[in-house]
């Protein structure tokens, strides 16, 4: 044999802390700082929007950044676990100790239907049938009669927290958002690096492989879908809350299509690309309405562009000008 | 004699009019390394994959360790310790060598389904890894993306996967493929040293390796076992010599 270590051989390094933290560190601390710069209403609550965007993009890189599994329907996953909020305060169930819980439970408990009929297929059939089920979704909230069908269903108040209104103050919610958004972050980044997330990794990059090694893909990318689903409702969760309003604009195949956007453009398979992405794509497509009614016929080739000149992504480019 | 870990029995697959396995019944006794030769398209991958599970048989039965294995899926048999390497090599690309035989060992460590330890910093995995890597040659290759490899190198990776698989049969197609003299020669040694300690079944075209390794020899064509012994008896055969016709190997 070409060797025979005396010892047993060494593991190879790992590379330092920072180099995996300095980004998320940098992210998470201009947010926290976005209340005390700029206090207004109106920045307040669209920076607070695109974080919850961000929740939503961050759950869809789990199945299409390590999971190479390209959904078409996670908007249904947002507005389901909108739907659960409004539609429990409209039956005076208005405390969010029992609304979010719900929330996620309805969003699993879809993502687990769902995803253990649409994962028997594979490549543009997935992705045609996960459109499917959120078109489903869209079409079942607009005929929601008694819950404002397409006009939509209206909170008089945010959530309580066992009791109190303490998320009716903005920058108290702000803070909630942002908390959960590290959370998830957190969370997320746990999952993809243990067993779990290995064996979903490794399903991306060789099915073939896995199997014969043992793994059967199904199980794990079906444990990560119900994941994302739950995550996705959550951010859906906070969504209703935001506006204190409700509407099947939230799950169109449109604003799915935005999170894989957001996914992509920020980069897939690195958690804090997503929340960049969704922030950024937030902020733009705001700054760009402000300028003219025809922002889409500009963002559109922005998209393009950076798809083009940023391939992985901003995270991608950012690494490169902050590296070497 | 113990009982055969693999038992082949009736085992017929057509795609089309094609009859690319046609009634081929053998056993791999207990300890044996068994090499199937035979032309090319003779049917010898389609075969391992029929044991693997990955090409569903119209007809017969694979047993395997004792147990009637046919109506399972493939993960099903590689966790009972049907592991197997790929002509065309199977490795995760993006993973580093030693991630890549450490998720190996991980199937065979407890379930899969735990979600917040760091699997990268697992050290028993990971010393099982290395462990491996050693053994066929690749510990110094530990921290590369597994794409970085050379394809002699990738064939070892396999191998130190199926190491770490618990295997108790070792199903290697054409483990030395498009290697060179020296790549071989280190291979043949990997083999050697690995010989005895599991049941292999080894297809391969290199001649002088079947020859050098093998316990017994099946030989494959169209779909046929048209001989089955000792490497002597096979060298001997007839038929053999008539289905290798002209190819100097046999001379
Ligand atoms: N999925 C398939 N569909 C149709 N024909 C197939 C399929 N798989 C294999 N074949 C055919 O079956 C025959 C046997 O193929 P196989 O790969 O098993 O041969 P082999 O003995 O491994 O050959 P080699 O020595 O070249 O690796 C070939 O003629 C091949 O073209
Ligand atoms: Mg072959």
């Amino acid at each position: 044999m070409a060797e025979t270590p005396a010892s047993p051989p060494s593991l190879p390094p790992t590379p330092p802390l920072w180099r995996r933290l300095w980004l998320p560190v940098l992210v998470f601390a201009l947010l926290a700082l976005v209340p005390f710069v700029w206090g207004e209403r109106f920045i307040l609550g669209l920076v607070t929007r695109a974080m919850i965007m961000a929740i939503a993009a961050l759950s869809l890189d789990l199945i299409l950044g390590y999971g190479a599994l390209v959904s078409f329907g996670h908007a249904a996953f947002l507005g389901l676990g909108a739907y659960a909020v409004a539609i429990l305060f409209s039956h005076d169930i208005v405390d969010a100790a029992i609304a979010f819980p719900v929330a996620i439970l309805v969003g699993a408990g879809f993502a687990f239907v769902t995803g253990a009929i649409s994962l028997k297929t594979r490549g543009v059939y997935f992705i045609m049938i996960t459109l499917a089920f959120g078109q489903m979704a869209f079409f079942t909230a607009t005929s929601l009669s008694a819950y404002g069908g397409d006009d939509g269903l209206r909170m008089f108040h945010r959530s309580e927290v066992f009791g109190t209104r303490i998320l009716a103050n903005d920058t108290t919610f702000y803070f909630v958002v942002l908390g959960t958004l590290a959370g998830c972050f957190v969370l997320l980044k746990m999952i993809v690096g243990s067993r779990f997330g290995r064996v979903l990794r490794g399903a991306k990059e060789n099915e073939r492989r896995m199997r014969a090694l043992g793994f059967d893909p199904f199980r794990y990318r079906l444990a990560a879908y119900v994941i994302a689903g739950a995550i996705c409702a959550l951010a859906g969760a906070l969504f209703a809350n935001l506006g204190m309003f409700v509407a099947p604009a939230y799950m169109t195949w449109q604003r799915s299509g935005e999170f894989i956007a957001m996914v992509v453009l920020g980069g897939m398979g690195t958690l804090i690309g997503p929340i960049i992405g969704a922030i950024g794509v937030t902020l733009v497509e705001e700054w760009l309405a402000a300028l003219t009614q025809h922002w889409k016929v500009i963002f559109g080739p922005m998209v393009v562009l950076v798809a083009i000149f940023a391939r992985g992504g901003i995270v991608k480019l950012l690494e490169r000008v902050a590296g070497k | 004699m113990t009982a055969p870990i693999l038992s082949l029995n009736n085992l017929h697959k057509a795609y089309g009019a094609l009859k690319v396995t046609d009634g081929v019944s053998l056993d791999v006794g207990a300890g044996e390394l068994h090499a199937i030769i035979g032309p090319n398209g003779a049917g010898k991958t389609t075969l391992i994959s029929e044991i693997t599970g990955e090409v569903a048989l119209d007809a017969g039965t694979v047993t395997f360790d004792g147990a009637d294995v046919t109506a399972l899926p493939v993960h099903a048999r590689a966790l009972k310790g049907l592991t197997r390497s790929f002509q065309i090599t199977q490795v995760l690309p993006g993973f580093t060598v030693l991630e890549n035989v450490a998720t190996a060992a991980q199937a065979h460590d407890g379930s899969s389904f735990r979600f917040f330890r760091s699997a990268g910093a697992d050290r028993r995995l990971n010393d099982t890894a290395m462990a491996a890597l050693a053994e066929v040659g690749l510990a110094a290759r530990a921290a590369l993306p597994a794409a970085s490899l050379s394809h002699g190198e990738k064939r070892q990776l396999e191998i130190a996967m199926a190491l770490v698989s618990q295997p108790k049969l070792l199903l290697l197609d054409e483990p030395m493929a498009g290697m060179g003299r020296e790549e071989t020669e280190r291979m043949v040694a990997v083999l050697m040293a690995l010989k005895g300690r599991y049941p292999m079944v080894l297809v391969e075209h290199d001649m002088h390796a079947v020859f050098r390794l093998a316990d017994r020899i099946s030989v494959l064509v169209y779909g046929q076992v048209i001989a089955s012994g000792s490497p002597e008896a096979v060298r001997a055969d007839p038929a053999v010599r008539e289905a290798y016709l002209g190819e100097e190997e046999f001379g």
